[in-house]
């Protein structure tokens, strides 16, 4: 039952009203039906072309515009254009998934240790890497990806265009946010764990690696979550640094061939499994997450905005 | 004891460094030394016979040849980066004034009135941040074109329903980047109005103001810090979008400045004209970069 009561009405009220208009509405602040009307045509918006996207990486017939019947040909079944057996296909699939696993696992680590680091050693020189490191966070994409071009393929020749180069540049364009998640959780945490273990004995290492590694466990894990699926969707950086069609993830293969090229539902599959891998790793995170963190009693709002970087 | 305490003060240092050298050799080696590349290639020659680049490492010999050539494609006769500049500005302006004026009903209705439904709507906004750039813009193209969804859609309620949108339409780009970087814009403003502290609002209220100024004095001051970094997170990235442009239009008419940065980077013998755009840009977005770094750096000091 929507009681409404408008402030006129709260004014005049006596206590007891106000007391019975309490119980039915905790807030005095009227529903805004306009503004929750317009988020969630925002929502529709923002998710039904893409579920019309996935839709038709399901079509039977060639077409990205007309349904013409279920069928997974587009995955497994059509012998030449599917991405099992398109050989561009599933080499651009594996691909995305080695860019991903290896910059997470050369990124987090790193980041992990950097924001120890820093946070630890209040120094001139650790403030400017900071301030380096959300540099590196905020510049538009295409310059550092064409800076990195230009360090390969001039400079660091040795490197070269192709998967090392992707990893390279791919890690340092995510570098912030192992390092700006776990600074944050560092500053929550405080000192006092560390120096309680030290006191009781630990070497500053061994405070580290068993008192506060665990506890920094969480932010680790969602940074890692992020890293790999902004890894995953990348495409500037990628598209820079590849060099010839085996060594071009998804993102890329997806840019080259819209307009013509390769045929049209076989894109909107490619597509959906990068979708599939992100939203997957967005789900362990997730989970994963809400696990760690079971004793802390966040609220699932908490959980969600900190597995999504905010 | 003093002794010892020195000691085990400076091996601590050493080790705060050890864990920090990884990744601060990674920045310098992969962040700042190839700035510094693209200075050498800007200032430097070309090979006239291959048309390749000849960087030059040392800033003394620098040349202004690369930095002329692009003046006069900005300046000259036939001068073609003037109005992709221009171009640039227009789009990205209109498209972060419409985005704004999307996504902040949106965010405060999230942070400051969902109630129970909270996570609900949280997992919603945050769910297009999953989905990579390229698939949404994918959609978009299934949907737009000749023949697509959305021209049927239009023709069925009796509009004309042969437009070519992804034929060169300004419309369709600056809907584009609209579209592709809204979820962005959302989840930051959400993240700053969350904070606001419901008690001011209550206290305006309380106090007399009606229902709209309460909001013209009350709440849109509060949410200052959340529109001005809501718009460097939308503008930072649009400027040097060339992607959103070469897939929703592709046509000469609509080129923005990332497309012509790219564009001369693959040009045999433009690469060094590249360079030098490219720091054009990096100069341009230094300001509003550096206010956002340090407005940054001085919020996480106050929380530390």
């Amino acid at each position: 039952m929507a009681v409404e009561l408008d402030d006129a009405q709260i004014a005049t009220t006596s206590g007891a009203g106000l007391r019975l208009a309490d119980r039915l509405r905790p807030s005095p602040w009227r529903q805004p039906w306009g503004m929750e009307g317009f988020t969630c045509l925002y929502i529709l918006w923002s998710i039904v072309p893409i579920a019309i996207a996935v839709l038709f990486s399901f079509n039977k017939g060639a077409s990205q515009s007309s349904w013409q019947g279920f069928s997974t040909k587009w995955y497994v079944g059509n012998s030449v254009q599917s991405v099992l057996h398109n050989p561009v296909l599933h080499q651009a699939v594996i691909q995305t998934l080695v860019l991903a696993v290896l910059t997470t696992a050369i990124c987090v680590p790193i980041g992990v240790a950097f924001a120890i680091g820093i946070d630890r050693w209040r120094s001139r020189t650790s403030a400017t890497l900071n301030l380096t490191m959300i540099f590196s966070f905020v510049i538009p994409e295409l310059l550092l990806a064409i800076a990195l071009f230009l360090l390969v393929t001039q400079a660091l020749t040795f490197i070269g265009l192709g998967t090392e180069a992707e990893v390279a540049g791919l890690v340092v364009w995510n570098l912030s946010w192992p390092a700006v998640i776990v600074r944050a959780r560092l500053v929550s945490i405080g000192r006092s764990y560390e120096e309680a273990a030290t006191d009781l004995g630990a070497s500053r290492l061994g405070a580290i690696r068993r008192v506060l590694l665990p506890m920094l466990m969480p932010a680790v894990f969602a940074s890692a979550v992020l890293v790999f699926a902004s890894t995953v969707d990348d495409f500037v950086i990628v598209e820079q640094l590849s060099s010839t069609a085996a060594t071009q993830p998804m993102s890329v293969l997806i840019y080259a061939n819209v307009h013509g090229g390769l045929s049209g539902p076989a894109l909107n599959a490619l597509a959906t499994i990068m979708l599939l891998f992100s939203l997957l790793a967005a789900l362990i995170g997730l989970l994963a997450y809400r696990w760690m963190t079971r004793g802390e009693r966040q609220s699932s709002v908490e959980a969600l905005t900190n597995i999504a970087g905010m | 004891m003093a002794d010892r305490g020195d000691t085990s003060s400076r091996r601590d240092r050493l080790l705060w460094m050890g864990l920090a050298a990884p990744g601060a050799i990674w920045l310098l080696v992969l962040f700042v030394v190839p700035f510094y590349v693209m200075l050498a290639v800007a200032g430097g020659g070309i090979n006239e016979f291959f048309q390749t680049v000849v960087p030059v490492w040392n800033p003394l010999h620098w040349s202004s040849w690369n930095l002329s050539g692009v003046w006069r494609d900005i300046t000259g006769n036939g001068a073609f980066i003037g109005p992709a500049a221009l171009r640039t500005l227009v789009y990205t302006a209109v498209a972060t004034v419409i985005s704004l004026a999307i996504a902040y009903p949106v965010a405060y209705f999230v942070a400051r009135h969902a109630g129970r439904r909270k996570a609900f709507y949280l997992v919603l906004l945050i769910a297009p941040f999953w989905v990579s750039y390229m698939m949404r813009m994918l959609a978009w193209i299934d949907l737009l074109q000749q023949g697509g969804i959305f021209n049927s859609a239009l023709s069925s309620v009796g509009l004309p329903g042969n437009t070519d949108w992804l034929g060169g339409k300004s419309v369709t780009v600056i809907f584009g980047l609209v579209y592709g970087y809204i979820p962005y814009l959302i989840l930051v403003l959400y993240a700053f109005l969350d904070r606001i502290d419901q008690r001011l609002i209550e206290a305006a209220r309380d106090l007399g103001l009606s229902k709209a100024r309460t909001f013209w004095q009350v709440t849109i001051p509060l949410s200052k810090p959340a529109l001005i970094a809501g718009t460097f997170i939308t503008v930072l990235p649009m400027l040097g979008d060339y992607y959103t442009n070469q897939l929703l239009s592709g046509a000469p008419g609509t080129t923005m400045i990332g497309n012509v940065i790219e564009g001369q980077l693959d040009a045999p013998g433009y690469t060094g004209q590249g360079a030098v755009l490219s720091l054009m840009l990096l100069v341009v977005l230094l300001i509003p970069m550096t206010y956002y770094v340090v407005s940054t750096a001085r919020a996480s000091r106050e929380n530390a």
